[in-house]
């Protein structure tokens, strides 16, 4: 059979990112706490002050708590994007990147692979934090819970595709943290995961513009409606869409005739 | 991966030509040709910068903007990536082994991209690990080995798909004396047993046998190449570093 290989080599590399997953305990934790920091700390004092009025896709007049859950699904997925950017930064200084680029399948798959792998690592420290934001009392409707998934694959593979593009960049593990300055932290802020758009309107027209203008607002939007059994088609082809040219841009970088990894070569 | 049309055959394990790569504006590879028959064991002998490594990298297509041509097995490293792929193990300088999974699971790992089974991969893998020497260790964590057995590790994983062709970069770097013959004589036993060509670069002349074929390059040019017997006559001194030291001239002494 022809088609089995390939899915070894699936099976290989999410088996692997898994496994590894499983010996960082500490690096699980931290992804843990960080959004339910946010939730438990900044969304509870931020309750008083910031009403959400109606808004799409609620029924009703909702806590601020349970508008900012969606963006901390999103903050959980770009962290752990950035993150396995850093590893594949720390990876080719390891020379793993190495193993992984001379197996004879087309580099292309095997990015897939790796991204798949992290958008799936991604996926359990996002459903870990739901069942906790559950169990506090920010419950979506049951069915919420599956629409979710395939917004969390698109937009893993988004924030996937943006840290391995950066990574081709990124030449030594210093430079990361200003990946985190100048990538993570605007996209975070500058989107509708902590406030709604119109909100950031009344704020600042230019703030609002460059949040519309963000792709992880729509990634964001994506995650909130299908948690609420809601279908935002915008959304969904806006993040869609980024993906895909994330991606292509990511396995062109890794292209070994045309790729910044040409450009930088083998000199060491 | 399995394929039909063949060019393996009598091919050359490794057949490079006129190979010239530039990085920076700089030639680092010029003109290189060469080539390794099955089974046959070659060291590749170069001071540190010489171009050992990006040939490697150039070889195993972790980037390609070259001039020349690169076969293995007959088979094109760009036009036909695939097979010329599943043909070549690699040890790579640094190394590359997950320190926080079992010997096992590493090779389980790298057995997966290339597309083996879970079945298939743990029997090879206890042949490979056998042939090291390294049999009892399957479930130890790699960061309890020491640097000779890491080593050997890692030639049971470059071996583990049956290539045609191993490279070995500095594969003795760091290794007390005993771990580094034993690692030579491991790789000659290969060569000689299971008909792998195997392409060990290094700058230790040490670590060359009178009978081994010798390609020195020095400044990204190949100077000669021979078995170390007919260089040292050609050259008319009387040992291997000797004749190194007369080719690569004055400059970049060897250690």
């Amino acid at each position: 059979m022809r088609l089995m290989p390939w899915l070894h080599c699936l099976r290989g590399v999410v088996g692997r990112e898994l496994l590894r997953f499983l010996h960082q305990r500490s690096r699980f934790l931290a992804a843990l706490v960080r959004p339910l920091v946010w939730l438990f700390v900044f969304a509870a004092g931020f309750r008083m002050a910031l009403g959400v009025a109606m808004t799409e896709p609620y029924q009703t007049y909702i806590l601020y708590e349970v508008y900012i859950v969606p963006g901390l699904v999103g903050m959980i997925q770009l962290f752990n994007g950035m993150q396995s950017s850093l590893s594949m930064v720390y990876d080719r200084e390891m020379g793993s990147m190495r193993v992984l680029l001379v197996s004879p399948f087309p580099r292309w798959y095997l990015l897939v692979c790796k991204l798949l792998a992290s958008t799936l690592v991604s996926a359990v420290q996002v459903y870990v934090f739901l069942a906790i934001a559950w169990w506090y009392g920010i419950q979506a409707p049951p069915m919420g819970y599956l629409w979710v998934l395939p917004a969390l694959l698109v937009t893993g593979f988004m924030v996937g595709a943006l840290g391995l593009l950066l990574s081709t960049f990124v030449r030594q593990l210093e430079n990361f943290a200003g990946v985190m300055n100048f990538v993570i932290f605007p996209m975070f802020f500058l989107s509708s995961a902590l406030y709604p758009l119109w909100r950031l309107r009344e704020g600042s027209h230019l703030v609002y513009q460059i949040a519309a203008f963000n792709p992880f607002t729509h990634a964001v939007e994506m995650i909130r409606f299908a948690l609420y059994e809601r279908v935002n088609p915008e959304a969904i082809l806006i993040s869609v869409a980024v993906t895909l040219v994330l991606l292509a841009l990511a396995i062109l970088g890794y292209n070994p005739s045309r790729g910044l990894m040409a450009r930088k070569g083998g000199g060491d | 991966m399995k394929d039909s049309p063949t060019r393996d055959g009598d091919a050359p394990a490794l057949e490079v030509q006129d190979l010239s790569f530039a990085y920076g504006g700089r030639p680092v590879l010029e003109a290189i040709s060469l080539a390794i028959a099955a089974g046959e064991f070659v060291v590749l002998l170069g001071p540190n910068g010489a171009g050992k490594t990006t040939l490697f990298s150039l070889i195993t297509r972790l980037h390609d903007r070259r001039q020349g041509e690169i076969r293995i097995g007959g088979f094109d490293v760009r036009r036909q990536a695939v097979k010329a792929h599943a043909r070549i193990g690699v040890v790579f300088q640094q190394p590359t082994l997950d320190l926080d999974l079992s010997v096992a699971q590493n090779l389980a790992y790298h057995a997966a991209l290339h597309g083996m089974g879970p079945g298939e991969a743990r029997r090879r893998a206890e042949a490979q690990l056998a042939r090291v020497g390294l049999a009892d260790r399957r479930r130890t964590r790699v960061r309890r080995l020491s640097g000779g057995q890491r080593r050997r590790v890692e030639i049971a994983r470059g071996l583990l798909h049956e290539p045609r062709l191993l490279l070995l970069d500095e594969p003795t770097v760091g290794l007390d004396v005993a771990s580094r013959r034993d690692l030579v004589e491991h790789a000659h036993r290969l060569c000689a047993e299971e008909g792998v060509a195997v392409l060990w670069a290094t700058h230790l002349i040490d670590e060359v046998r009178p009978g081994d074929r010798v390609l020195v390059l020095h400044r990204g040019r190949l100077l000669a190449d021979g078995t170390s017997a007919t260089l040292t006559a050609r050259l008319g001194v009387a040992t291997l570093g000797e004749a190194f030291d007369r080719l690569v001239g004055e400059e970049a002494p060897c250690d």
